[in-house]
C-alpha cells in the first residue's frame, strides 16, 4: 500500500526527514513512534500527498504523490494532529461538506454521514456547533470525517494527544474496530502504550532517521529485558547509589529522578539491592515497554 | 447603627459602592496601556488618519461643489468648516464604540479577561471605569490631533473651539458607557453586526454632511432623539462659535447617557461574574 | 500487484469528478458558511443601498443642487452622478469582507483549507471556489443595489443594468489582489486593519466617487488613476447615464480591472499552493 525508500525532506539546510524507508501492507496497522520533532508529522504529510519530498521514492497505492496527488488523497483518510474542523458549521454539516470534496453524490454523503455519526457516538450532537464539543468528541468527529470517503488507508497524526485518559480509551476502541474491519492504518504517536495497543508493526524514529523496526513485542525482546525495576533514592542520591549497584541486572539506566535496572526478574534484583544495604524510597517492578526500547536506542526518554 | 459597627473594618459598609468599586480603576487602565503598547503601534496611530481622510476628501472635493452651508443657527460657513466638527464627533463615537464593543466583547467572551480581573479585589465598576478611561485617553489624543489639523486649515472659527476637546471626551464617554452596557448583553459575533446596523445610518443622517433641514419634520424629530446629533451640534456650536445656553441640553443628554450606561454595565458585570 | 493497480485505477476514475468540479465543491462549502451569517448579508444588501442612496443621493444632493443647479455635476443630477459610484463601492465592500477574513480563517485561525487539501482538492481549486462564492454574493448585492437605484430614479440610461457587471468586475479585480495579499499573511498583526484604513478608505473617498476627480488638486488625482474603484465607477457611469469619455478610456477601464483580476487570482493560487505544501 505504501512503499517509502530513502525518503528525504529538507527545509533549507535542515533535514526533517533524512532517508527513511518503510513498507506498509494492506490491512496492516503501522506506527511511527518518536518524540516531538522526530520527523513523524513531516513523513505523514508526504504520505498524505500534501508535501513534496526532497529526495527518495514514495509510492502510495501504486501511485507517485508528486504526480497523482489528488488521486492518492481521494483514497486516504487524514486525521491531522490539530483538528481543523470548520467551526462555522455544525457537526453533521462538517461531514457533508467534506464528503463533497471527494466528489461523492449528496445522497450518498448524507447516508454515510449518519452512519459515521453513529460510529463516532455523536448522533445526538449532529446539530451542535463544533465549538460546543469536548476535545475527545472533536477528535472523534475528525476521525469520522476522515472516514467519509471509505478510505483504503487512514493516516492518524498523534490521534490522542491532548485528549483526557477516558476519552483516549473510547478513541482506541473506535480505532481498534477499524483495524478489525481491515482498514490500513498509519499512525504517529509519542505514547508507547498507544503504539503497543494499536500497531502491528512500527518504526522508532528520532531526528529524521529510523532507529529500529519491528512488532512491538519483538522490539521489546530485542532491545530490552523482560522486566524493569525502577528505584528512587531521592534526587540527590541517585547518582551516588548508581555506582554501588553497577553490574546488577543486564543493564542500568540512571535518570535524573530514578534508576532503571533491566533484568529477567525484577524482584530478585530488588532483593539484591536491599541485601547490599540500600534502602530505596520507592521501588516498582514492571514489564518492559517501548519507552525502554527508545531509551536504549537514543539514550533519551520519549516525553521530555 | 452603633459605634461598634462603625469601627469594624467593613469596606462594604464604609463605601456605598463597596462591592462594586475598589477604587482601583487605574490598575485596569495600566493593563490596557501595556496591552496597547505590545500591539502594532501603527494600527493605534492609524486611527488618527481616518477623520483626516474624510475631511480632506469631503472638504476639498465636495466643498468645491457645495460652497457654503447654512448651519442650524443660521450662520453661513464653508462646507469644510461645517463637516469638520461633525467628523470630530463621529470619530469620538466610532473610537468609543469600537473600544467598548468589539474590544470588550472579545475580552469578555474569548480572552475571559474580566473573569480573571473580577476574581481579584477589583469590582465591576473598576473594570468598567478603567476600560472606558483608557478608551477616552486614546480618543482624546486623536481629537487633539484632529483639532490641530482643523486649526491649520483654518476651520476653527472661534476661540470657543478650545472647549470642543472636553466636549469630545464627554461624547466618547457617553458612547463608551452605553456601548459597554449593550455589549455585556450580547452573546455572539453575529449580534455585533446589529451595532453596525445602528451606527451607519446614525453616522450618515445626524446632520453630519448636510443640515437637518433637508428632512421632513418627523424624521428630524427622530434624529434629534439619537445621541450623535447632539454630539455633532455641540461640537459644531463650539468650533463655529455659535454658543448659547441651548448647548447645555446636549451636555445634559450625554451626562444622562453616561449615568445610564455605567449603571447598566456595572449591574450586568456583577450579574455575569459575581453572582 | 494487480490489486494495487485496480486501486490506482479506481482512484483515478473517482478523482476525475473532483479534478473537474472541485472548485464548485469549495464554493458549496462557502455558501453553507455564508448561510450562518445570511441575516447580516441580507440586511446589509437591502439596508445599505437605501441608506446611502438617501443620504448622498437625496440629502447631500440638496446642497449640491442648491449651489450649482439641477444638472450641475457632469451634466446630470447629483443623485445620478453619485449612484453608480455607490454601486461600485458596494462591490468593494463585499470584496473587503469576503476576500480577507475567510482567507485568514482558512489558513490560520480555523485552518479548513488544510482539511480540503488533505481531501483531493487542489490548492488552486480552493482559491477558485472562494472566487466563485464571492462572485455570487457580489452579484446578488449589486443586483439589489441596482434595483434600488431604479426605485430612486437614479438611472437615466436604458443600458444602466450593465453597471451591475461593471461593479462586479470592480469588486473582483480589487478583491483578487486583496485575497492574494491576505493569503501571504502568516500572522495578523494589524495588516488587514491597515489595509482598511490606508487603502480601502482613501480609495473610497478619493476615486471620483462623491465628486469628479477633476475637482481635486492635481497632486491627489493620481489616486484615482490607479484606483480600481475609479475605473469601475467611470465605467458604471458610462452605462447608467452615458457619461462622455473616449472609447479607448472605457476599454482601458475594463482592461485594467480584468488585469487586476487575472493577476490577483494567479498570485493567490500560487501563494495557496506554496502554503499548503509544507
Amino acid at each position: 500500500m505504501i512503499v517509502a525508500e530513502n525518503l528525504v525532506k529538507k527545509y533549507k539546510e535542515f533535514a526533517a526527514v533524512d532517508g527513511v524507508s518503510f513498507e506498509v501492507a494492506a490491512g496492516e496497522s503501522f506506527g511511527l513512534l518518536g518524540p516531538n520533532g522526530a520527523g513523524k508529522s513531516t513523513t505523514m504529510r508526504m504520505v498524505g500527498a500534501v508535501s513534496t519530498r526532497t529526495a527518495g521514492t514514495l509510492s502510495i497505492l501504486g501511485m507517485d504523490p508528486d504526480r497523482r496527488g489528488p488521486e492518492i488523497r481521494s483514497r486516504l483518510g487524514v486525521v491531522p494532529q490539530a483538528d481543523n474542523l470548520d467551526t462555522e458549521l455544525r457537526v453533521r454539516e462538517n461531514l457533508l461538506v467534506y464528503g463533497r470534496y471527494f466528489g461523492l453524490p449528496r445522497a450518498q454523503v448524507a447516508r454515510r454521514a449518519d452512519e459515521l455519526l453513529e460510529f463516532a457516538q455523536l448522533t445526538e450532537k449532529a446539530k451542535s456547533k463544533v465549538d460546543a464539543l469536548s476535545g475527545g468528541m472533536k477528535r472523534r468527529l475528525t476521525i469520522a470525517r476522515a472516514l467519509i470517503n471509505d478510505p483504503s488507508i487512514l493516516l492518524l497524526d498523534e490521534p490522542t494527544t491532548g485528549v483526557d485518559p477516558q476519552a483516549r480509551h473510547i478513541l482506541w476502541d473506535r480505532l481498534f474496530r477499524l483495524k478489525e474491519q481491515g482498514t490500513t492504518l498509519l499512525l504517529t504517536t509519542h505514547y508507547m502504550d498507544e503504539a503497543e495497543q494499536l500497531c502491528d508493526r512500527l518504526v522508532v524514529v528520532d531526528k529524521g532517521v529510523i532507529m529500529a523496526e519491528g512488532a512491538p513485542a519483538e522490539l521489546i525482546r530485542r532491545y530490552s529485558s523482560r522486566e524493569v525495576l525502577e528505584v528512587r533514592f531521592g534526587s540527590d542520591l541517585n547518582a551516588e547509589v548508581a555506582g554501588r549497584i553497577a553490574g546488577m541486572g543486564d543493564r542500568i539506566e540512571v535518570l535524573p529522578d530514578r534508576i532503571l535496572i533491566y533484568s529477567e526478574n525484577g524482584e530478585s534484583e530488588l532483593v539484591r539491592i536491599i541485601d547490599a544495604g540500600l534502602r530505596p524510597i520507592t521501588s516498582l517492578v514492571r514489564r518492559s515497554s517501548l519507552e525502554d526500547v527508545f531509551l536504549r536506542l537514543t539514550g533519551r526518554t520519549l516525553i521530555e | 447603627m452603633t459605634e461598634v459597627d462603625d469601627v469594624r473594618p467593613a469596606p462594604a459598609a464604609a463605601r456605598p459602592f463597596g462591592a462594586l468599586y475598589a477604587g482601583n480603576a487605574r490598575s485596569v487602565m495600566a493593563r490596557g496601556w501595556r496591552a496597547t503598547r505590545s500591539t502594532n503601534w501603527l494600527v493605534v496611530v492609524s486611527g488618527f488618519f481616518e477623520p483626516i481622510f474624510y475631511l480632506l476628501s469631503m472638504g476639498l472635493g465636495l466643498g468645491a461643489l457645495i460652497g457654503t452651508v447654512t448651519t442650524a443657527s443660521g450662520q453661513q460657513v464653508p462646507y469644510a468648516a461645517f463637516i469638520a466638527p461633525a467628523l470630530l464627533a463621529v470619530a469620538a463615537m466610532n473610537g468609543a464604540i469600537y473600544d467598548s464593543t468589539w474590544n470588550v466583547f472579545f475580552k469578555m467572551q474569548f480572552a475571559r479577561l474580566y473573569e480573571g480581573m473580577l476574581s481579584t479585589s477589583l469590582g465591576p465598576l473598576d473594570v468598567a471605569l478603567g476600560e472606558i478611561s483608557l478608551a477616552l485617553l486614546r480618543g482624546g489624543l486623536y481629537a487633539t490631533g484632529f483639532m490641530v489639523v482643523m486649526q491649520v486649515l483654518g476651520l476653527n472659527l472661534s476661540w470657543w473651539a478650545l472647549l470642543a476637546l472636553p466636549a469630545v471626551l464627554l461624547i466618547a464617554f457617553g458612547f463608551a458607557s452605553v456601548g459597554m452596557a449593550v455589549t455585556s448583553y450580547l452573546k455572539t459575533f453575529q449580534q455585533m453586526d446589529w451595532v453596525n446596523f445602528v451606527m451607519l445610518p446614525m453616522f450618515l443622517f445626524s446632520a453630519t454632511f448636510y443640515p437637518l433641514s433637508v428632512y421632513p419634520q418627523p424624521i428630524q424629530y427622530l434624529i434629534q432623539a439619537l445621541p450623535l446629533w447632539h454630539g455633532v451640534e455641540l461640537v459644531r456650536g463650539l468650533t463655529t462659535g455659535q454658543v448659547d445656553a441651548g448647548l447645555l441640553w446636549h451636555v445634559l443628554y450625554y451626562l444622562a447617557m453616561i449615568l445610564v450606561g455605567l449603571v447598566l454595565t456595572t449591574g450586568r458585570l456583577r450579574a455575569l461574574f459575581l453572582d | 500487484m494487480s490489486t494495487l493497480e485496480t486501486a490506482a485505477d479506481d482512484a483515478i476514475r473517482a478523482t476525475r469528478r473532483v479534478r473537474r468540479w472541485g472548485s464548485w465543491y469549495v464554493a458549496e462549502h462557502r455558501f453553507r458558511v455564508m448561510r450562518s451569517y445570511a441575516q447580516t448579508v441580507v440586511v446589509t444588501a437591502i439596508g445599505n443601498p437605501v441608506i446611502y442612496l438617501y443620504a448622498m443621493g437625496v440629502g447631500l444632493a440638496t446642497l449640491v443642487d442648491a449651489n450649482l443647479g439641477p444638472d450641475a455635476v457632469a451634466g446630470v443630477s447629483y443623485l445620478a452622478f453619485v449612484a453608480p459610484a455607490l454601486l461600485a463601492s458596494a462591490a468593494i465592500t463585499v470584496a473587503s469582507e469576503e476576500f480577507t477574513y475567510p482567507i485568514m480563517l482558512g489558513f490560520k485561525w480555523n485552518p479548513v483549507f488544510y482539511g480540503m487539501n488533505a481531501a483531493p482538492i487542489a490548492p488552486g481549486q480552493i482559491i477558485n471556489g472562494i472566487v466563485i462564492s464571492v462572485t455570487a454574493r457580489m452579484l446578488v448585492t449589486c443586483g439589489i443595489y441596482y434595483a434600488f437605484m431604479l426605485v430612486f430614479g437614479a438611472v437615466p440610461s436604458p443600458a444602466g443594468f450593465l453597471a451591475v457587471f461593471a461593479a462586479l468586475l470592480t469588486g473582483l479585480g480589487f478583491g483578487a489582489v486583496l485575497m492574494a495579499y491576505t493569503a501571504t499573511l502568516t500572522e495578523d498583526t494589524g495588516q488587514l486593519a491597515m489595509v482598511m484604513r490606508f487603502v480601502i478608505l482613501p480609495m473610497t473617498l478619493f476615486s471620483g466617487t462623491f465628486f469628479p476627480l477633476s475637482v481635486l488638486p492635481g497632486w491627489l488625482q493620481w489616486i484615482g488613476w490607479i484606483s480600481p474603484l475609479w475605473h469601475g465607477t467611470q465605467l458604471s457611469r458610462v452605462f447608467t447615464y452615458g457619461a462622455e469619455e473616449p472609447i479607448w478610456l472605457s476599454a482601458l477601464h475594463v482592461l485594467y480591472l480584468a488585469a487586476l483580476l487575472g493577476l490577483g487570482w494567479t498570485w493567490a493560487r500560487r501563494v495557496a499552493a506554496g502554503r499548503l505544501n509544507k
